[in-house]
C-alpha cells in the first residue's frame, strides 16, 4: 500500500513565479528600451489578456458564462469619458472605473442571479444592450455619435504612449494576480467543489452564492478597467464600440483557445489571438473568421483548450492553485497506520443473524 | 388615434419578431441548444436572395423557395457536423460555439457583401399599403409578413402534435436516451428539427430584407428579439412565441412614440420585466406536451 502526501506548490511553481516577477519588471521597462509600435501591440494584448483573464475567473472558475461583460467594458470606459470631462485626468478613471464596474455589478447580479444557464447568458447581453442605449441617450457624453476624452491631447504623444501602456500593464498584471489569489483562497476551494458538483458543494455548506457573487464583482470591476484603458488607449469613446458584443466574442475565443478553467490559458490564448491579428491585419476581417473557427474547433474537440492538452501531460504549472497527490512506497516496508487494510469485524456472523430462519 | 395606429403596426411587427422566435424556440425547446448565430443565419438567408434575384432571373418568390430549401439543407448538416458534437461536449458548449459561429458568418459577409446595406423590392408589392381610415395603413408586405409568421408557427405546432414525426420529435426532446432505446436515432431527429428551425429563419431573413435592408452586423438585434419572444412566451408554446413577438413589436413601435431611444429600449424593459416576475414566461408549455 502506497502511503500519500499532498502538496501545493511545486518548486517549478516558484520557479515559475520567480521569472514571472522578472518578466513583469522588464515589460514595466519596456516603454525606455523599444520603439513605440511594440508597445501599442503590447497594449492591445494586455487589453485582451486581462479580459480573457476576467472571462475565465467567470465562466471558467465561477460556471457564470456571460456573454454580457461588454455592459462593464463600456461603463469603464464611459467613467474616464465622464470623469474627464469634469476636469479630472483620464488616467484616474481606471480606480474610478473598477469602483463603478463593481457597484454596478451588486444590483445586475440580484437580478441575474435569479437565472441560469442560457436564460442568464442572454439576460447579460439584454443588460449590456440597455446600458448601451441608456448611455447612447445622455447627449452630454456624446449620444450616438461617440465624444473624445479630453485632456490626453494635453500630453505629448511618447508620454501618452508610456503612460497607456503602464496602465495596460497594471490592468494585466493586477487581472491575473486577482484570479491567482482568489483561486489560492479558500473561495477558490469552493468554486472547484461547484465546479465538479454544484448540489454535493451546496450540501457540505459551500457558500455557493457568495462564492459566485465575489466572482461577478471581481470580475465586472476587472472588465471596467480594462474598459477604462480602451477608452484612454483610443482616446475617444464610442458606445457602438465599447458596448460591442465582439469585445466578448475576443475573451471567450482567447479563453476557448488557451484553456478554459485555468490561469495559463487566457494567457496562451490572448496571445495566439493577438499574434494571428497582426500577422493577418492586411486580410481585414478574415483573421476574425479563422479565430471564430478555431476556438469553435477548440471548444468542441479539444476541451480544455491548448494549456489543458498539456496540463494532462505534465505536473508542470505556471500558476499552481490545484493540489498535488504524491504516492510514496513505505519506508520500512510495514503497513502504515490507516491505510493498510484495516481490521474488518467480522460481518457474516452478523449477517446470519439477520438471515429469516427456516421455519 | 396615433397610439392605435402604433399598437398596429407593433402587431404586424410582432409577426416578424416571432418568425425569427420560432426557430430558436424549436433549436432550444427540442435539443437546447441556444443558437447565438440564429440572427446572423438569417442575414445569411438575406443575402443570398441579394445575390440570387438578379442572378437566377426567376420570379422572387421561387428564389426564395430555393433560398428556404438551401437553407433547411445546411441546418440539418450543421446539426449534424457542429451542434451535435458540441451538445456532446458539455450542455453550454453550443452558446460559446454559436457565438464563434456568428462572429465568422458576421466577418465573412462584411468581406464578401462589404458593409453596406442590402435589400429586396419584388416590384408594386413591398410598396403597396391598404388605407384603412386616414390615420391607418397597412402594407402589404406587414401583412404576408404576420400571415407567413402565423402560418409557420401553425405549421410547426400542428407537425409536432398531430404527425408522427412530430410526436417522435416530442419523444426525443422528452428524453433522447429512451427514444433511442426504442429504436429513434435522436441524432437525425435533431438534424430535421433543426432543418425546420433554420426554414423559418430564412423566411425572416427574407422577411426582414423585403421590410428594411439589412447590413452584415445586423442580425444579433433581431437575435436578442427573438430570444426575448421566447422568453416571454414561454418555451415551448410556439402561440405563447408569436404572443411575445407581438408584446415585442407593440413596445417597439408605441415606445418610438415616446421617443426613438425609448423604442430600442421599451423592448428590452419588458423582457426584463417579465424575466424579473415571470421567468417560465406567460405560455409555459413543453414542446412535448
Amino acid at each position: 500500500m502506497a502511503q500519500t502526501r499532498v502538496t501545493r506548490a511545486q518548486h517549478s511553481g516558484l520557479f515559475a513565479g520567480g521569472l514571472g516577477i522578472i518578466v513583469v519588471v522588464v515589460l514595466a521597462a519596456l516603454p525606455f528600451l523599444v520603439v513605440e509600435g511594440v508597445t501599442n501591440f503590447l497594449v492591445n494584448l494586455f487589453i485582451l489578456l486581462a479580459l480573457a483573464t476576467m472571462w475565465n475567473l467567470l465562466a471558467g472558475y465561477g460556471g457564470l458564462v456571460s456573454v454580457g461583460q461588454q455592459a462593464y467594458i463600456g461603463l469603464g470606459a464611459y467613467t474616464v469619458l465622464f470623469l474627464a470631462q469634469n476636469g479630472f485626468n483620464a488616467f484616474v478613471g481606471v480606480p474610478a472605473a473598477v469602483l463603478v464596474g463593481a457597484v454596478i455589478a451588486v444590483p445586475a447580479s440580484w437580478f441575474l442571479f435569479r437565472l441560469s444557464g442560457g436564460y442568464f447568458a442572454i439576460a447579460t447581453w439584454v443588460l449590456a444592450v440597455v446600458a448601451a442605449i441608456v448611455i447612447t441617450g445622455i447627449p452630454s457624453l456624446g449620444a450616438g455619435t461617440g465624444a473624445s476624452v479630453p485632456g490626453l491631447l494635453n500630453y505629448n504623444a511618447i508620454d501618452l504612449g508610456a503612460y497607456t501602456y503602464w496602465a495596460a500593464l497594471v490592468v494585466a498584471v493586477a487581472a491575473v494576480l486577482a484570479t491567482y489569489l482568489l483561486m489560492r483562497s479558500r473561495l477558490g476551494l469552493v468554486l472547484t467543489a461547484v465546479r465538479d458538483n454544484e448540489i454535493a458543494a451546496r450540501s457540505v455548506g459551500s457558500k455557493v452564492g457568495r462564492a459566485k457573487l465575489i466572482v461577478y464583482l471581481v470580475s465586472s470591476a476587472g472588465c471596467a478597467a480594462v474598459g477604462a484603458v480602451i477608452a484612454i488607449s483610443q482616446l475617444d469613446v464610442q458606445a457602438v464600440n465599447v458596448f460591442n458584443i465582439q469585445w466578448t466574442a475576443y475573451m471567450i475565443f482567447a479563453v476557448l483557445i488557451g484553456g478554459m478553467g485555468s490561469i495559463e490559458g487566457p494567457l496562451i490564448g490572448a496571445t495566439i489571438f493577438i499574434v494571428l491579428q497582426q500577422t493577418l491585419s492586411q486580410f481585414n476581417g478574415w483573421y476574425l473568421v479563422l479565430v471564430g473557427a478555431l476556438a469553435m474547433v477548440v471548444a468542441i474537440w479539444v476541451r480544455g483548450g491548448i494549456w489543458g492538452f498539456w496540463a494532462d501531460r505534465s505536473s508542470f504549472r505556471i500558476f499552481s492553485v490545484g493540489y498535488f497527490l504524491h504516492q510514496e512506497p513505505p519506508q520500512d516496508g510495514g503497513t502504515p497506520p490507516g491505510v493498510g487494510p484495516s481490521p474488518r469485524p467480522d460481518r457474516r456472523k452478523w449477517l446470519r443473524r439477520l438471515r429469516p430462519r427456516p421455519s | 388615434m396615433t397610439l392605435l395606429n402604433a399598437v398596429i403596426q407593433g402587431v404586424f411587427l410582432g409577426g416578424l419578431l416571432a418568425l425569427f422566435a420560432a426557430g430558436l424556440s424549436l433549436l432550444f425547446g427540442v435539443m437546447g441548444v441556444l443558437n447565438l448565430a440564429h440572427g446572423d443565419i438569417a442575414i445569411v438567408a438575406g443575402y443570398l436572395a441579394v445575390a440570387l434575384v438578379p442572378a437566377l432571373h426567376l420570379p422572387a418568390l421561387w428564389v426564395f423557395l430555393i433560398v428556404v430549401g438551401v437553407l433547411m439543407v445546411c441546418g440539418y448538416l450543421v446539426q449534424r457536423l457542429i451542434f451535435q458534437p458540441s451538445l456532446e461536449s458539455g450542455h453550454l458548449t453550443p452558446l460559446l460555439v454559436t457565438l464563434g459561429m456568428s462572429v465568422v458568418i458576421e466577418n465573412l459577409l462584411l468581406e464578401i457583401f462589404t458593409a453596406n446595406g442590402h435589400s429586396i423590392s419584388i416590384g408594386t408589392f413591398t410598396a403597396g399599403s391598404v388605407q384603412v381610415n386616414p390615420q391607418i395603413s397597412l402594407s402589404y408586405l406587414s401583412v404576408a409578413i404576420l400571415g407567413t409568421a402565423v402560418l409557420a408557427l401553425g405549421a410547426i405546432q400542428m407537425g409536432l402534435s398531430r404527425t408522427k414525426l412530430g410526436r417522435i420529435v416530442r419523444a426525443v426532446a422528452d428524453d433522447r436516451d429512451a427514444a433511442q432505446l426504442v429504436g429513434v436515432n435522436y441524432r437525425h431527429i435533431f438534424g430535421l428539427a433543426a432543418a425546420v428551425a433554420f426554414g423559418t429563419v430564412a423566411l425572416a431573413g427574407l422577411s426582414l430584407t423585403m421590410y428594411t435592408s439589412i447590413s452584415p452586423t445586423s442580425g444579433p438585434t433581431y437575435l436578442i428579439y427573438g430570444f426575448e419572444a421566447v422568453v416571454i412566451g414561454g418555451l415551448g408554446s410556439l402561440w405563447g412565441t408569436l404572443a411575445g413577438g407581438v408584446v415585442l413589436g407593440i413596445a417597439v413601435t408605441v415606445g418610438v412614440l415616446i421617443s426613438s431611444n425609448f423604442g430600442a429600449l421599451a423592448p428590452h424593459l419588458v423582457f426584463l420585466a417579465v424575466l424579473a416576475i415571470r421567468p417560465q414566461g406567460f405560455f409555459p408549455r413543453r414542446v412535448t406536451t
